[in-house]
């Protein structure tokens, strides 16, 4: 090296001077390649070996006799799978749902340049500073017949009020949404409060000078242009319903009976507590499936229809 | 790997070399273990403190590996991370039909030489002895035995509502009537999943009688599970809610036993370890709280065997401190303090009973009597019976019949045939 640099310095200060360009040029994807093979194997790594041991006998330990999709097959006919993915379409509709709503009603609402408006957000806001696990246990005692709500009222004299969803098999599923909503709409609020803040003046100033009411006003002008916040609302509120596991252990621990399982609880427990990897490896890899079948489509209409607008 | 994370105990295992090379090796090096277990709550970690003094006494280290949670679901699933790492603890909480399954991965010790030395042969109940073995070789060591079939009962309440301990199930419901109408809740439960099978075995074992328990939930056979005598016995034990308060979904057996205790319910069917509850609470066995075996299964005694299954391992020092630890876990020191600590009763017949209270002297009793009599069962509930995913299924098949508001019992009977079929 020394040699070489003494007889030729101009191609030195020109090999610098490259070099130096070479590293800027590679410097992102250095700094970048650890956290992206990280992700390749522990994300898409384990996805992968996931589906490999779904198709396998795995029980305790996992196992490489393969199966094919005997396990599927298994999964298809076992009830409480039905009652988990039943429960998971009817508490991830209602969750995202209602969270929008009440979210945008609140955001709105806030936004009328009310007085003490930063405590007021700071207080919709600070479920989503608790885990699931402490509001699943708060809920679980305002929800006990014995305990909260229905206690409280009949304590007021009205004796033949009955509110007991938390221990009722048909309703136990949507003690679930009551908790999950109260946690994260809060959280939403923010979100299209955000958005509302960031929408021009002028526009809603030409709306009014047009002679628009102002609930038309924000149904035609305002909402429409928010549509990016619903988008990652929805984006965000679906995957905490489908990874949804903690509420569930802490709020009802499945029951009465496995009324309220999801899928997630139901993957965990035969993983791990009843040593059939292999079924709970299936129902894993379907969980995936049903999470791709409805971001794919979203994802694509929502990021082409923002490319061409 | 170990002299890496510990270096006292690098320094220890090679002042044990030094020493045992300067002694012409005369003298077993020290070795360490390292114990898996759940014993974490008070009296557990006590009566686990008992074991490590004891093995420190020997000379050999005591690493606590103590992963909490109830059942030791937890611990279970540490305990196969670290054996597919190739990295498993010496010694682990493992139990009944389990301890098979990790034989059969071929993960298990040989213990035959400490059992032979110390007799376990003719000092365990065969019964005993047979969950302790893989292939004829003992790979666990039996640490207590707990009875399933019991029921607790606050004597005052029972004395307000002017009934007897009830011996039958007809009994149970007459004086769960009389209960009720004194004010207070008959049955105190918590509706998981577990203690519902743990009621509904006990109901099971009633009505059915010990032969149809052991073909029922034992071998499996089809016949047994959705016949007659099935459908008799989840229909008695739907009944049982009858005797429940509406409040007990979710509830911890704790709380449950709390009722009791407290006075707002009269009894609970659950197994002894309900008893630290009382003891914790200061109360009396015989006085303050009463014990009697579930209603009808006098005759019975489901047991649930606590044991610690020994790793296959390679060092020798490690090895030594294993057979060592196998060796001291049977001793009647740590089977005194453990069992005291515990709730349950000494794994070893042959102790003397003095220190133990009421309900473990009738439960050792009821042990020796039932094994003769031939009316030891293992606990379907509790991993005694059956392999974990067929337990599992039968739990949902229990559960679900036992909260759902229209659910036949002949459907439930047929849904435990197919679910055991389809796990075999």
């Amino acid at each position: 090296m020394t040699h070489s640099t003494s007889v030729a310095r101009p191609a030195r200060a020109a090999a610098r001077r490259s070099s130096a360009g070479h590293l800027q040029a590679w410097l992102p994807r250095l700094v970048l390649a650890p956290s992206v093979a990280v992700s390749l194997f522990f994300v898409y790594g384990f996805m992968l070996w996931t589906f490999i041991l779904s198709l396998t006998n795995s029980r305790m330990l996992p196992s490489y006799d393969l199966v094919g999709f005997a396990q599927y097959a298994r999964l298809m006919t076992n009830d409480r799978w039905w009652v988990a993915s039943t429960n998971l379409v009817v508490f991830g509709a209602l969750f995202v749902g209602i969270c929008l709503v009440v979210g945008a009603l609140l955001a709105i609402l806030l936004d009328q340049r009310i007085r003490q408006e930063g405590a007021l957000r700071t207080l919709y806001l600070y479920p989503m500073a608790l885990s699931f696990i402490v509001t699943g246990v708060v809920w679980k005692w305002l929800l006990n017949p014995g305990l909260g709500i229905q206690a409280m009222v009949r304590s007021w004299g009205f004796e033949g009020f009955t509110f007991d969803w938390l221990v009722n098999p048909d309703m136990a599923v949507y003690t679930l949404v009551i908790a999950a909503v109260w946690q994260a709409s809060g959280f939403v609020m923010a979100l299209f409060l955000a958005g509302l803040r960031g929408i021009d003046d002028s526009i809603i100033k030409a709306a009014q000078l047009d002679g628009a009411s102002l609930p038309r006003i924000y149904w035609r002008v305002v909402l429409p242009c928010l549509r990016p916040v619903v988008f990652s609302a929805v984006m965000i509120l679906s995957h905490i319903a489908i990874k949804s596991f903690d509420l569930v252990v802490a709020l009802t621990g499945g029951g009465p009976g496995y009324a309220s399982d999801l899928p997630a609880t139901f993957m965990y427990a035969h993983a791990f507590t009843r040593a059939q990897i292999g079924l709970g490896s299936a129902s894993a890899m379907l969980m995936l499936g049903g999470v791709l079948a409805i971001l794919i489509p979203y994802l694509y209409s929502e990021l082409r229809s923002r490319q061409h607008g | 790997m170990h002299a890496f994370t510990h270096p006292p105990l690098l320094r220890r295992t090679l002042l044990g070399l030094a020493v045992a090379t300067a002694l012409g090796a005369s003298q077993a090096p020290a070795g360490e273990v390292e114990v898996l277990h759940w014993w974490t709550s008070g009296g557990e970690a006590r009566a686990a403190n008992v074991l490590k003094e004891l093995m420190e006494a020997e000379g050999h280290g005591w690493q606590d590996f103590a992963v909490a949670g109830g059942g030791g679901e937890t611990a279970m699933t540490v305990l196969k991370s670290r054996a597919m790492s190739g990295n498993p603890p010496s010694a682990a909480q493992i139990k009944g039909p389990e301890i098979q399954e990790w034989g059969e991965l071929g993960l298990l010790g040989n213990l035959d030489d400490v059992a032979e030395q110390g007799g376990w042969n003719a000092l365990l109940p065969e019964t005993v002895a047979d969950v302790m073995r893989h292939d004829g070789q003992y790979v666990a060591v039996p640490v207590n035995v707990h009875r399933v079939n019991w029921l607790w009962a606050n004597p005052a309440v029972l004395e307000a509502a002017g009934v007897e301990m009830p011996t039958s199930l007809d009994e149970l419901f007459a004086a769960g009537e009389a209960i009720r109408e004194a004010g207070y809740v008959p049955l105190a439960h918590g509706g998981q999943a577990w203690q519902d099978a743990t009621v509904f075995e006990s109901v099971l074992l009633a009505t059915g009688g010990v032969d149809f328990y052991r073909q029922a939930l034992v071998e499996l056979d089809p016949e047994a599970l959705g016949g007659d005598e099935m459908v008799e016995a989840l229909t008695t034990f739907k009944r049982l809610r009858e005797l429940m308060d509406d409040d007990m979904s979710g509830r911890d057996w704790n709380i449950a036993t709390s009722m009791v205790i407290e006075g707002d319910a009269a009894m609970q069917l659950m197994g002894d370890w309900a008893k630290g509850e009382f003891t914790a609470a200061g109360l009396t066995a015989g006085e303050d709280y009463l014990c009697a075996a579930a209603p009808g299964t006098g005759e019975a005694f489901t047991y649930n065997i606590d044991s610690l299954a020994m790793f296959r391992v390679t060092d020798e020092a490690e090895h030594e401190a294993q057979q060592t630890l196998a060796r001291l876990v049977l001793e009647p020191t740590f089977q005194e303090a453990f069992n005291l600590a515990k709730g349950s009763i000494p794994a070893r017949p042959d102790l003397d009973m003095g220190a133990f209270d009421q309900c473990a002297q009738q439960s050792l009793a009821d042990f020796q009597r039932t094994a003769e009599a031939g009316g030891l069962v293992p606990s379907m509930a509790h991993g005694m019976a059956v392999r974990a995913d067929v337990q599992g299924a039968i739990f949902d098949v229990v559960t679900n019949y036992f909260n759902a508001r229209d659910m036949e019992a002949e459907e439930a009977a047929r849904r435990m045939v197919n679910t055991a079929q389809a796990a075999l």
